[in-house]
């Protein structure tokens, strides 16, 4: 189930323990690497924080560090990717379903998708690391690129 | 049995999570025995594409506006009820 997300999730692109404190700031961290990287355009990171603004990315895992999946239209992506950060204090994202609602997020999956019938491995792989508590605790806890890759495979 | 219903996928911007949902439901309700049509979409698509489908999947808020039946697909992402959303599925795909 992991081997897509690994196969999308660059190494260069994942940031752990990050002290960012907003979901904006934390947004702006991981596009900047995606960008660095030749994922996406430099218009990427703010159609991402805007997007985010009126139809947000939290999902609510009954956790008291919930998931974010912030991305944005496929006009901004150059070629696929994703990019994680885990956050040392939870910072607010709105719920996708109940915009209303906010909810403390300890993980963000940025992702960069331009053709979703390619990357529906790698959306299931995602989904499948979100809906699994014990990856998500061993994210949590990982430190270093090798911790990562035992909890993802 | 009756012809085959079209279900419409819908999320922010009609690739990630609708892609997600859309597959998620789709083994689910083979395994059900129950096949149909997908269509995905954005959610600020869906008021000009309701009428052409039987019913809405949609992980965002949809217009008020839009008259035929939404469910909400946030369990298939987050995992959290998901076997009570499929069984309102089945029972739209059923009808």
């Amino acid at each position: 189930m992991s081997d897509g997300l690994m196969q999308l999730l660059d190494p260069d692109a994942i940031v752990l323990g990050s002290d960012a404190s907003t979901n904006e700031e934390i947004i702006r961290i991981l596009a900047g690497r995606l960008e660095k990287l030749g994922y996406v355009k430099s218009t990427y990171a703010d159609a991402v924080v805007r997007r985010e603004n009126t139809i947000p990315t939290g999902l609510p895992l009954e956790r008291a560090d919930n998931v974010a999946v912030p991305h944005t239209d496929p006009e901004h992506v150059l070629k696929p990717g994703i990019a994680m950060g885990t956050l040392k204090q939870p910072v607010t994202f709105a719920n996708m379903e109940d915009p209303d609602e906010k909810l403390p997020v300890g993980f963000v999956f940025l992702l960069a998708i331009n053709d979703k019938d390619k990357q529906i491995e790698a959306l299931q792989s995602v989904m499948a690391t979100i809906q699994n508590p014990e990856a998500l605790d061993g994210l949590r806890t990982a430190r270093t690129l090798d911790d990562v890759r035992a909890v993802l495979g | 049995m009756s012809r085959q219903k079209t279900i419409l996928f819908a999320c922010g911007t009609g690739v990630a999570t609708s892609t997600a949902v859309n597959v998620a439901v789709t083994e689910a309700m083979k395994k059900r025995g129950l096949t149909f049509n997908a269509q995905q979409a954005k959610a600020t698509e869906v008021p000009g594409l309701a009428d052409s489908v039987d019913f809405i999947v949609a992980t965002t808020p949809i217009s008020a506006s839009v008259t035929k039946p939404v469910i909400k697909g946030l369990a298939f992402l987050t995992g959290i009820g998901k076997d009570k959303v499929l069984d309102e599925i089945e029972a739209q795909l059923r009808k």
